[in-house]
């Protein structure tokens, strides 16, 4: 049997790749961090982050077509790790998209630094693509409120 | 997301209320340049300080006007109190070009 870890809290959300979900998907993850007791923040760090890879699902992953996405949220002692992940074309060239102010849309008015925000906002950022199988943004960020009170 | 405008002079100032996301951004982008360009109007002031979420689109849409602004040699300014707001815009590298100020009264002096 797995040992129980009682610090540790999960959840999944998946829902259609339409903008109007981009405000689901970021008040979901944000409330489900409330538990960690986080500061106003870096509950606009990790909104802000979902937000980011979320909208590049939609826009990059699906190029506004009709697909999946699916967040995934663990919090393990005072961590909340963030998956977000799409089945949509993926990234050719991740080293390329990461830059900031590079966007392969520049047509659409985007600023390019959707993983700028990213990395900045949250401790850990990790990509993983594959060409016509999708992409999944791993994201970790360590909330200071709970080992503050200790 | 709630948007209203109000011009006054050659100033089309623009109050923002709400999210500015991915999804609030294309709305939010097809009033102001219905406005801006139906009545021909020169410089732009947008409104932040009733926003409570701003994440890159915003960034990208400000970005948009700012362009707009310059091709008719008007410029665009914002007015942002917000400390989470005026630190992705700070990120962005956008304050390099647009100046922030605290009140539409500042913004209108420059």
């Amino acid at each position: 049997m797995v040992e129980k870890n009682n610090n540790r809290n999960y959840m999944k959300l998946e829902f259609l790749s339409k903008s109007s979900n981009e405000s689901f998907a970021r008040v979901v993850v944000a409330a489900f961090a409330s538990q960690l007791d986080p500061t106003i923040e870096e509950l606009s760090d990790i909104k802000t982050a979902v937000s980011e890879a979320v909208t590049n699902a939609i826009i990059h992953g699906y190029e506004y077509g009709e697909g999946l996405v699916v967040v995934e949220a663990t919090i393990e002692d005072n961590r909340l790790d963030i998956v977000v992940e799409d089945f949509g074309k993926g990234i050719e060239d991740i080293n390329k998209a990461m830059e900031p102010f590079y966007t392969s849309k520049p047509d659409l008015e985007r600023s390019g630094m959707g993983f700028t925000v990213m990395e900045t906002f949250m401790d850990k950022l990790e990509v993983e693509s594959e060409v016509n199988k999708g992409t999944k943004v791993k994201m970790s960020k360590v909330f200071k409120s709970l080992s503050r009170k200790e | 997301m709630q948007l209203t405008t109000e011009i006054r002079k050659d100033y089309m100032i623009v109050k923002l209320k709400g999210e500015l996301d991915h999804h609030t951004s294309e709305e939010a982008r097809k009033k102001i340049d219905k406005q801006y360009f139906n009545n021909n109007l020169l410089n732009i002031i947008l409104d932040l300080r009733e926003l409570n979420f701003m994440d890159s689109s915003g960034v990208g849409l400000i970005m948009g006007r700012y362009k707009n602004c310059m091709n008719r040699n008007g410029k665009i300014s914002i007015v942002s109190t917000n400390p989470y707001i005026n630190r992705i815009l700070k990120m962005s590298g956008l304050l390099k070009l647009v100046k922030i100020y605290d009140t539409i009264e500042e913004a209108i002096r420059g």
